[in-house]
C-alpha cells in the first residue's frame, strides 16, 4: 500500500504534467533547496576571487616581510601573516587557484576516462568487460590516499602529477556506474531497435545510451569533486603534492602546523577554507541528486 | 462492524483528494461483504483506514469505525494496536513481499501471538502449526522454520491468512488475496477463507476488482467509484438487477463462457483524477447515459428496492435502470 | 552458499596479484638507479654494482617480480634501503598501533553513525535529521589532517585534556586521534544507514508489521532493522579502507608510529622497499576485509545462506 500510494501520487503529478525538463528540474533545485543554491553561489565566489586574485588579493602572497612575520589577525592583515611575513589572506586567494583546478579537472578527466570505459565494458561484455572490470577491481582494492601517495612518488611532486595521480585513483567508480547503467540501457526497446537498424556499436553508444547516463553522471561530477579537492589537499599536506612557490591550501597548513600553538591561524583558516569548498560542493551535490536522480542510493564514499 | 461516513483525505502540493469520501458500509458478524471497484477507486484506501494505517499525507478527516459499539477512531494508539491483528487482521496483496525475507515464517506467525496473547513461546509456537495445518500448509513443523524466499506464492498466501486468522479476529480485510495467485490457488485459498468463516464465524470484508470472486464469495457487495458508493445490494440482487451504470459496465467486463465470443467490453475511459473530479456525478464522464443533471448535481445514494441503494440520477427517475 | 563464498575467494587471488604487479611496476619505473639514489651521490660506482646486485636489482623486472611475489607469500618484504631492517618487522613493529587506531576509529564511527541514521530516518525531514545530515557532511567535506590540527590544539594544547601526540598516555593518546578518523566514516555511515533503513520503511512488510499490532518501536527494531543492517555491514568492509588511508594522516599528524606514519617515512625516505611493503600490505589488509564482510553478509543474509 506504501508503495502503491507513493506510486498513485507520482502517477497523479505525471498526469497532471509534472514530468520535468531538465531546464525545470533545475528551476526546481533553485525554488526548493536554498542551501545548493547558497552553496553554488559560494563557489562562484571562490571562482571569482581564484580567477582574478591579483586583483582581489591584497598583498603579493609571495612577497616576504621580515619585520612583520607572525602577525594575528588585524585590519591589515585579516588572517594574519606566516613565518615568512607573508599575508595569509592573498596566499588563500591565490591557493583557492589550486584547489578549484584539482577539483574540477582531475574529476573531469577521470570521469572522461571511466565513462569510455564503462560503456565499453557494458556495450560489448565480454573479454573487453572482463579485462576493464578487473582492472577497476584492482584499482578499487587500493585506499586511494595510499595508491595516489605511490604514482607521486613515482612521478614526483608537482600539479601536473597531482592530475595524474588522481586520475588514476578515480577512474574506476564512474567506470562501474556507467556499466551497469549501460547494459541495462542496452535491453531497452529502443536500442535494440537502432542496432536492429543497422546502427553501428559507437553511434548507440554515444547517440543512446551516453545521454541516459547523463542524469547520474552529472550527479557523480558534483559529488567527486569534494574528494579530489581533499585528496590534493592531503597530498600537499604530506609535503608531496603542490610544492612552494606553488601555492595550496593544504600546503598552507602543512606549513603552518609547525607554528600551532603560537599562531593557529595560519594553519586553521586554509583548513577553513578546504572544508568550505568542499562542503559547498557536496551540498549542491546532493541538491542535485535530489532532483536529477531521486532514486539513486549513492552515498560519498 | 460498521463504517459511518468515513472520509480520509490526502492533503498534497496540488490540492486536496479524498480517496474515501463518505463512505458507509455495515459488515454483519459472519458475513462476507464484498467491496469492488477498478484499481484507485479507493477501495485499498478505505480498509487501510479502518485500521488506521493510512500514511501521511493521508488522514481521517470525519466519520466513525464502530466494532461491538466502540468507536475506534476514539481509541488510543495502544488500544488500537491491541485491535490490529487481535479483533481486525488483515490479508495483503502480495504475498512475494508481504512476509519480511530476513526471519523465518513461523516466527512471524508466532509474533502475532505473542503480541496479543499471554502464553509462552513453546505454545504460542505449537499454536503456529496447528493453524498452519488449518489452514492447508504440508509439514507445518518443517515449514515453521522455512523464510519467505523459500515458499511458493500460494504457500506463503497461506503463511499471511495463518498470520491473520491466528489470534481468531472478528474481522478478516482482505485486500485482493488472491490477485497474485494462479486460478487453481485462487480456488483453494477462496475455499480456506470461506471454511474459515464456517468454523469460527468471522466477518470477512474482500476487496476485490474481480467480479468471479465477488460472485463466489460475498453475500453483500459494495461498489465503490472514485472515492464513493456508487451502489450496494445483496450479491444477487446486484447481479440480478444491477442498476448503477457503473456496475452494468464491470459485469459487462467479465469473460463469459456461456456465450458465443464477442469482442469483450471495457467501460470507456479511465479512472478520473481526484484532485479534478466533475461537479456533478463523479462517473458521468464515462457513462453512456449521462444527461444534464448528472454533469452539475452529484447524485444522492437512495434505496431503490429493500437492501439496495443507488447513486445515479438516471435510475432513481423512474427506476428505468432496474434489469437494464 | 559454499560455492558462492569459494567463488568469492578464488577472485580476490587474481586481484591480489594485479595490486602486487601494479605497485611493483610503478615503483620500477622511478628514474635513477634506486641504490644509487639511496645512498647519495658521493658512492663509488662498484659498490653501487655490488648494492645492486645483492639486491637483486639487475635482473628483469618479471624475474624480480616473481621473485618478490614467492617471498611475500613466504611474509618476506624485503629489506628496507634507509633502516636496514627486514620491512616485515618494520610493519609488525607498527601494526599493533595501526589497529589500535582503527578499531577505536571504528568503534566511534559506528556508535556515532548508527543511532544518528537511525533517528534521522525515523525522523525524517525534521530539524533533528536536517541536522544530523547536515553534521555528516561537514564530517565528510572536513580534510582529516586539518580537523587532526584543530583537535590538537583545542583539546590537547588549549584545554590540555589529552596528550598532543605520541602513544605514552595510553588509551587517553587514542581517544582525540579516533574521535579525529572516526568522525569522516561516522557521517557516510550515518547516510547509509538513514537511506536502508527509510527504504526498508516503504516495504509491503512493514505494513505486514503494522497490521499485527506492532508498536512503532516493534516495527522498526523488529523488522526494518536486520534488512535495513544488512547492506551496511558491508560498508563496514569500505569503512576499513577509509579508515586506513586516513590512518596516514591522522598517525602524521599524532605522531603515532603505526603504518601509515612508516609510509611517509618510506617516501620522504625514498625507502622503496618499505613504500612498497607497506603499501601492498594495508591493501591485502582491505581485500581481506571486503572478503569477511561479503561471507559475513551472505551467512547473515537468509536469502542467500538457505540457497
Amino acid at each position: 500500500m506504501q508503495k502503491q500510494q507513493d506510486l498513485e501520487v507520482r502517477n497523479l503529478a505525471a498526469e497532471l504534467g509534472e514530468e520535468d525538463s531538465l531546464r525545470d528540474k533545475a528551476l526546481r533545485l533553485c525554488r526548493e533547496n536554498k542551501l545548493a543554491v547558497f552553496s553554488l553561489l559560494v563557489i562562484l565566489l571562490i571562482a571569482l576571487a581564484a580567477i582574478f586574485a591579483p586583483a582581489v588579493a591584497p598583498y603579493d602572497p609571495n612577497k616576504q616581510d621580515l619585520l612583520n612575520r607572525m602577525q594575528g589577525m588585524s585590519l591589515a592583515h585579516p588572517f594574519g601573516t606566516d613565518q615568512l611575513g607573508r599575508d595569509v589572506l592573498s596566499r588563500m586567494i591565490y591557493g583557492a587557484r589550486i584547489s578549484l583546478l584539482i577539483g574540477l579537472a582531475p574529476t573531469g578527466i577521470s570521469m572522461l576516462l571511466g565513462t569510455a570505459l564503462g560503456l565499453m565494458s557494458g556495450y560489448l561484455g565480454k573479454t573487453v568487460d572482463f579485462i576493464i572490470m578487473r582492472l577497476a577491481d584492482i584499482t578499487m582494492a587500493f585506499p586511494s590516499l595510499l595508491l595516489a601517495m605511490v604514482v607521486m612518488y613515482t612521478l614526483g611532486s608537482g600539479i601536473i602529477n597531482i592530475f595524474l595521480a588522481l586520475t588514476l585513483v578515480s577512474w574506476a567508480g564512474t567506470a562501474r556506474v556507467v556499466r551497469a547503467q549501460t547494459m541495462s540501457l542496452r535491453e531497452k526497446e529502443y536500442v535494440e531497435a537502432a542496432r536492429s537498424m543497422g546502427v553501428g556499436s559507437f553511434t548507440t553508444m554515444i547517440r543512446h545510451i551516453l545521454p541516459n547516463c547523463m542524469p547520474s553522471l552529472i550527479v557523480l561530477f558534483t559529488l567527486n569533486i569534494p574528494g579530489s579537492i581533499l585528496s590534493e589537499s592531503s597530498l600537499s599536506f604530506l609535503g608531496i603534492g603542490a610544492q612552494p612557490p606553488d601555492t595550496s591550501w593544504g600546503l598552507m597548513v602543512s606549513e603552518g602546523k609547525d607554528y600551532l600553538f603560537t599562531n593557529p591561524v595560519i594553519a586553521i583558516a586554509p583548513g577553513v577554507a578546504i572544508l568550505v569548498l568542499a562542503l559547498a560542493f557536496n551540498f549542491l551535490g546532493d541538491g542535485v541528486r535530489d532532483v536529477l536522480d531521486p532514486y539513486t542510493k549513492q552515498t560519498i564514499p | 462492524m460498521k463504517i459511518e461516513r468515513l472520509t480520509t483525505q490526502f492533503h498534497t502540493a496540488k490540492g486536496v483528494t479524498s480517496p474515501v469520501n463518505d463512505v458507509s458500509l455495515e459488515i454483519p458478524r459472519g458475513a462476507i461483504v464484498g467491496l469492488v471497484g477498478e484499481s484507485g477507486c479507493g477501495k485499498s484506501m478505505t480498509a487501510m483506514s479502518v485500521l488506521q494505517l493510512v500514511r501521511k499525507p493521508g488522514k481521517i478527516t470525519a466519520g466513525r469505525i464502530l466494532l461491538g459499539g466502540r468507536d475506534l477512531l476514539q481509541a488510543s494508539p495502544r488500544e488500537m494496536r491491541q485491535i490490529r491483528g487481535n479483533e481486525i487482521s488483515m490479508i495483503f496483496q502480495e504475498p512475494m513481499t508481504a512476509l519480511n525475507p530476513v526471519y523465518p515464517v513461523g516466527r512471524q506467525v508466532r509474533e502475532a501471538i505473542l503480541l496479543h496473547q499471554k502464553v509462552s513461546r513453546r505454545e504460542a509456537e505449537d499454536r503456529v502449526v496447528e493453524i498452519f495445518r488449518e489452514c492447508g500448509i504440508p509439514e507445518p513443523e518443517k515449514r515453521y522454520h522455512d523464510y519467505p524466499h523459500q515458499l511458493s506464492g500460494g504457500l506463503r498466501q497461506r503463511v499471511i491468512i495463518a498470520m491473520a486468522m491466528v489470534c481468531r479476529p472478528d474481522l478478516l480485510i482482505a485486500d485482493e488475496p488472491t490477485t497474485a495467485l494462479d486460478v487453481t490457488i485462487e480456488a483453494q485459498i477462496l475455499r480456506l477463507m470461506k471454511r474459515l468463516r464456517e468454523e469460527q464465524g468471522t466477518s470477512i470484508l474482500i476487496i476485490t476488482h474481480n467480479m468471479g470472486v465477488m460472485a463466489q464469495m460475498c453475500d453483500y457487495v459494495y461498489v465503490m467509484y472514485a472515492g464513493k458508493v456508487m451502489e450496494q445490494a445483496e450479491t444477487f440482487e446486484l447481479f440480478e438487477r444491477t442498476a448503477h451504470p457503473y456496475t452494468q459496465g464491470l459485469l459487462r467486463s467479465i469473460p463469459r463462457m456461456d456465450r458465443p465470443a464477442e469482442r469483450l467490453y471495457s467501460i470507456r475511459g479511465v479512472v478520473p483524477n481526484l484532485l479534478h473530479l466533475p461537479e456533478g456525478c463523479s462517473f458521468c464522464a464515462r457513462c453512456e447515459r449521462a444527461a444534464e443533471a448528472c454533469r452539475t448535481v452529484p447524485p444522492e445514494l437512495i434505496e431503490v428496492a429493500p437492501g439496495h441503494k443507488v447513486r445515479c440520477h438516471r435510475c432513481q427517475e423512474g427506476g428505468d435502470g432496474h434489469g437494464a | 552458499m559454499a560455492k558462492k563464498i569459494i567463488y568469492r575467494i578464488l577472485i580476490s587471488i587474481p586481484v591480489l596479484v594485479g595490486v602486487v604487479l601494479v605497485i611493483f611496476l610503478m615503483l620500477q619505473v622511478v628514474p635513477g638507479n634506486p641504490v644509487a639514489i639511496m645512498m647519495g651521490e658521493h658512492i663509488k660506482q662498484d659498490v653501487i654494482d655490488r648494492m645492486t646486485e645483492m639486491y637483486g636489482l639487475d635482473q628483469p623486472v618479471l624475474v624480480q617480480f616473481g621473485r618478490y611475489f614467492l617471498n611475500m607469500l613466504h611474509g618476506d618484504f624485503g629489506v628496507s634501503y634507509k633502516l636496514n631492517r627486514s620491512v616485515t618487522s618494520l610493519i609488525m613493529d607498527a601494526f599493533p598501533y595501526t589497529v589500535k587506531l582503527a578499531v577505536a576509529a571504528a568503534v566511534v564511527a559506528w556508535l556515532i553513525g548508527i543511532p544518528a541514521g537511525i533517528l534521522s530516518a525515523v525522523k525524517k525531514n525534521s530539524l533533528v535529521d536536517r541536522m544530523f545530515m547536515g553534521v555528516s557532511l561537514l564530517g565528510v567535506s572536513m580534510p582529516v589532517f586539518w580537523a587532526a590540527l584543530l583537535f590538537q590544539y583545542v583539546f590537547a594544547y588549549y584545554l590540555g585534556w589529552f596528550p598532543v601526540s605520541g602513544v605514552d598516555g595510553g588509551i587517553r593518546s587514542y581517544i582525540l586521534p579516533a574521535i579525529v578518523l572516526g568522525w569522516s566514516s561516522a557521517g557516510t555511515i550515518a547516510r547509509l544507514t538513514r537511506s536502508n533503513l527509510l527504504e526498508a520503511l516503504e516495504e509491503d512488510y512493514i505494513r505486514t508489521a503494522w497490521s499485527k499490532g506492532l508498536s512503532q518501536f516493534g516495527v522498526i527494531v523488529g523488522h526494518a532493522f536486520k534488512n535495513a543492517l544488512l547492506p551496511v555491514v558491508t560498508m563496514m568492509a569500505i569503512q576499513v579502507a577509509s579508515l586506513l588511508s586516513g590512518a596516514v594522516i591522522t598517525e602524521t599528524v599524532f605522531a603515532i608510529p603505526g603504518i601509515g606514519r612508516l609510509a611517509v617515512s618510506a617516501i620522504s625516505n625514498r625507502d622503496m622497499p618499505l613504500l612498497q611493503g607497506t603499501v601492498i600490505f594495508t591493501t591485502a589488509l582491505i581485500i581481506l576485509g571486503n572478503l569477511i564482510a561479503d561471507v559475513l553478509y551472505s551467512v547473515i543474509d537468509p536469502r542467500i545462506r538457505t540457497d
